[in-house]
């Protein structure tokens, strides 16, 4: 390498070099290798759906458990969507928009189980309405 | 170059480009970059409404729950179409990426047929449920339901006019670098709608009537 050879290519230094932009195809990639990346995610995404609605209406899962599976195979198939439609990976070129995306979910936690956490305490330590119809009167 | 370039190598920080240094590839991840960020926000936005309606989810006032108005059925052929119209648009993004005219064009209006075939079945859904005096104003749960599938309606009916008018730009300017960064920036708007489906299939309808 002779040193002027990185003078006139500053741009080669703009920005850290092999960040992807979130849903570009992975360098080097074909037609055929790009449509059977969507079709894995089809398929796994039609197969977890197919889950999710058969163990909603069935009893092969005990019954108050149905919600934390259904939220289980949801979580997995935002993930098969992630990964096979968005092109979200784990990959050393995806850090950037994994990290994005992980502040994301963590304010989105925030928002939701924090909502549930003080409404759910609001209604426990709320009285029961007849009672503040009561009051009322 | 080591040598040459210390700052670069010992820190490997971030540090912003001047708009001339900028590679077009460079500028694809910029605008990807940025358009993520704000798809994150949307997410965001709807976690929002999805907190609003799992707080209320219970307060139907007497008036009729989720288990009594929806219709599981509807639901899957939603589901397949918006699925469906995911994978196309995926084959229409590896036609613009591969310049193949034909493969777009299919790709797209596939993705526009099912993605319109959704939002037909919605608005059915929507006005039935009105018709049947189960309308946004009967309830908590009704007003949050409406306002969180609502929601993603509009999106999906956002994504179908920004589809059209990414045919209509291809068909007069071709695949140039700055369309094809538009295109990105739209499959990545219209996979992220179909996430937010996901979550609204599962913890609205199908914890709706699923057995208690």
């Amino acid at each position: 390498m002779s040193q002027d050879s990185s003078g006139p290519h500053v741009s080669a230094n703009a920005l850290p070099q092999g960040d992807a932009a979130p849903g570009d195809e992975h360098a080097g990639f074909d037609i055929a290798s790009g449509i059977r990346g969507y079709l894995i995610g089809l398929v796994l995404a039609v197969g977890l759906s197919a889950v999710s609605f058969y163990i909603a209406r069935s009893t092969i899962v005990w019954a108050p458990s149905i919600p934390i599976a259904l939220s289980v195979l949801a979580i997995a198939q935002m993930g098969v969507h992630l990964v096979f439609f968005l092109h979200i990976t784990t990959g050393k070129d995806s850090v950037n928009n994994v990290l994005a995306l992980a502040f994301g979910i963590l304010i989105v936690m925030l928002l939701v189980f924090g909502s549930l956490w003080i409404i759910s305490n609001l209604n426990h330590n709320m009285l029961p309405m007849e009672q503040i119809m009561n009051m009322q009167r | 170059m080591s040598a040459h370039a210390p700052s670069a190598q010992a820190h490997e920080g971030y540090r912003f480009a001047r708009a001339d240094e900028l590679h077009p590839h460079d500028k694809r991840v910029i605008v990807g970059y940025g358009f993520w960020i704000w798809l994150i926000s949307d997410i965001i936005l709807f976690s929002a409404f999805f907190a609003t309606f799992a707080v209320l989810s219970e307060n139907t006032d007497g008036g009729p729950s989720g288990r009594e108005l929806f219709s599981v059925t509807t639901v899957a052929i939603e589901t397949a179409c918006l699925l469906f119209s995911s994978f196309t648009c995926g084959i229409a993004m590896i036609g613009a990426h591969a310049q193949n005219r034909a493969m777009y064009y299919w790709g797209m209006a596939v993705t526009f047929v099912l993605g319109l075939a959704f939002l037909g079945i919605e608005i059915h859904e929507f006005s039935e449920l009105i018709a049947e005096g189960a309308g946004p104003t009967r309830s908590g749960f009704l007003s949050s339901f409406f306002a969180l599938v609502g929601c993603h309606g509009l999106h999906v009916t956002a994504g179908l006019l920004w589809l059209l008018t990414m045919v209509a730009q291809v068909w007069a300017k071709g695949f140039r670098e700055d369309i094809q960064r538009r295109l990105l920036c739209f499959g990545l708007f219209w996979h992220t709608l179909d996430i937010i489906w996901v979550g609204l299939f599962s913890l609205v309808y199908l914890v709706g009537v699923a057995p208690q």
